[in-house]
């Protein structure tokens, strides 16, 4: 289950061209995940999969047929709102200008922290309220996928925590529910993202894919 | 797919159009005023994946809708997920781009526009028929699924504006008839009247705070 819990973390790295990944993966992307002959991509059919698989505690993904409706609730509204936003601070401020050579604009991380922030308001007053996690009282892996893309902005530089206590406080709890040292392992790289712009890249690599980069802000 | 489980829910992409989920009832079930919406007795639920999975579970429809099995379960699981920003982002954005902007701006489309948009759907389409489908008959294998239908009424969407994806695409064409037939005809035809008459739509059938959000999203998605 630990080893589940790391695996999970890793939900947010970007899109992946290596060899290994396309093997797995027909879409190129990780996460991906190869059980035996048996290959899987996307985050949530992952982490769904492991639970089933691995028959992982009920809170995960419980069995009441409402609860689970809500845990599904979120992962579907997920994709087009908190998924959608927060990547994209990573590849404005660090990832993009690490290819291209240049810095962004600052409107564009302007308008991605916008659109940010009405997916966070969403997510505080529709999926949150008042309640300790997403679903209630107990933390499922709607909270997992949550959290695990909202640390993006913070890894760098954007601290979206900040300025909503209700927000921080649920990060609070979840880092708690899944233990702070597991948490902090599974962020580790996301954290120190900020070192990646001190890499050197291959100027062939640079050059290929800097248009692809820029298309995907749109 | 309704009328054969016995299912009180109903489905409504096409109605969702008018503005009708835009009334004070709607807004009560749903905070994010977006169809679908489901409400059972107190319960009330949104996101018309979670209220399908619901569905399925709580009328204990055949296995092959979500199949029990693990590998199986995980292949429409990992379609469910990648076609919210994939075919259900792309051909929403064709549908917003080609049907909707135009009458809101009282403007003809510049072709690049469309041009653009076409072939941003058209490179997951290619994705869909590659990674997904590859020589199945279904998504999840030999028989039909959530994934399937999920699939097919998204991609209803650009058909329904005039983008006949399935012209060009055998395989795809095959695909679809035979989820047709799943579902059976009839109810399909049924479901998708609002969406296959869209072309038909004048900005005066649809209610003036839709048309503000509609103006909303096209701003987001199409710059």
């Amino acid at each position: 289950f630990r080893d589940k819990q790391t695996g999970r973390k890793f939900c947010s790295v970007w899109p992946s061209n290596s060899e290994g990944a396309g093997k797995v993966s027909l879409l190129k992307k990780v996460p991906a995940l190869k059980d035996g002959d048996f290959t899987l991509a996307e985050c949530t059919a992952i982490l769904l999969y492991l639970s089933r698989k691995y028959n992982t505690p009920d809170h995960w993904y419980p069995s009441d047929i409402q609860k689970r409706a809500q845990v599904d609730e979120y992962l579907s509204w997920h994709h087009a709102n908190i998924r959608a936003n927060a990547p994209k601070t990573m590849w404005i401020k660090v990832l993009i200008p690490l290819f291209t050579g240049q810095p962004l604009p600052s409107e564009k991380l302007q308008e991605v922290m916008e659109g940010l922030s009405t997916s966070l308001k969403q997510f505080e007053e529709r999926f949150l309220q008042d309640k300790a996690f997403i679903i209630g009282s107990e933390i499922s892996l709607a909270d997992l996928v949550a959290i695990v893309e909202l640390m993006q902005p913070v890894g760098v530089g954007c601290d979206i925590f900040e300025d909503r206590p209700r927000l921080m406080e649920w990060r609070r709890r979840v880092e708690d529910a899944v233990g702070k040292e597991l948490f902090f392992q599974a962020h580790e790289m996301i954290l120190s993202v900020k070192e990646l712009s001190n890499i050197q890249i291959d100027p062939q690599l640079k050059e290929q894919l800097a248009p692809v980069l820029m298309k995907m802000l749109k | 797919m309704t009328t054969k489980s016995n299912r009180d829910g109903t489905f409504s992409y096409g109605r969702g159009r008018r503005g009708q989920h835009r009334t004070e009832e709607f807004r009560k079930v749903n905070i994010l005023m977006k169809v679908p919406a489901l409400k059972d007795g107190s319960f009330t639920l949104a996101e018309s994946i979670a209220i399908l999975l619901y569905l399925a579970r709580k009328f204990k429809t055949p296995d092959h809708w979500y199949p029990s099995d693990l590998q199986k379960r995980a292949r429409v699981d990992e379609y469910l997920s990648w076609q919210h920003v994939n075919i259900r982002g792309k051909g929403s954005k064709l549908f917003l781009t080609k049907v909707l902007l135009p009458l809101l701006t009282g403007q003809p489309l510049p072709p690049e526009k469309l041009e653009s948009v076409t072939e941003e759907l058209n490179i997951v389409l290619n994705q869909f028929e590659e990674k997904f489908l590859q020589d199945k008959p279904f998504i999840a294998g030999s028989e039909v699924s959530l994934a399937d239908l999920v699939a097919l009424v998204e991609l209803m969407q650009p058909v329904g504006a005039g983008y006949d994806l399935f012209e060009e695409r055998p395989k795809l064409a095959e695909w679809r008839r035979q989820v047709e037939e799943a579902v059976g005809k009839q109810l399909f035809r049924e479901a998708h009247e609002g969406i296959l008459n869209a072309k038909n739509l004048t900005a005066d059938k649809i209610a003036p705070e839709l048309l503000e959000h509609f103006k909303h999203q096209l701003l987001k998605q199409a710059s």
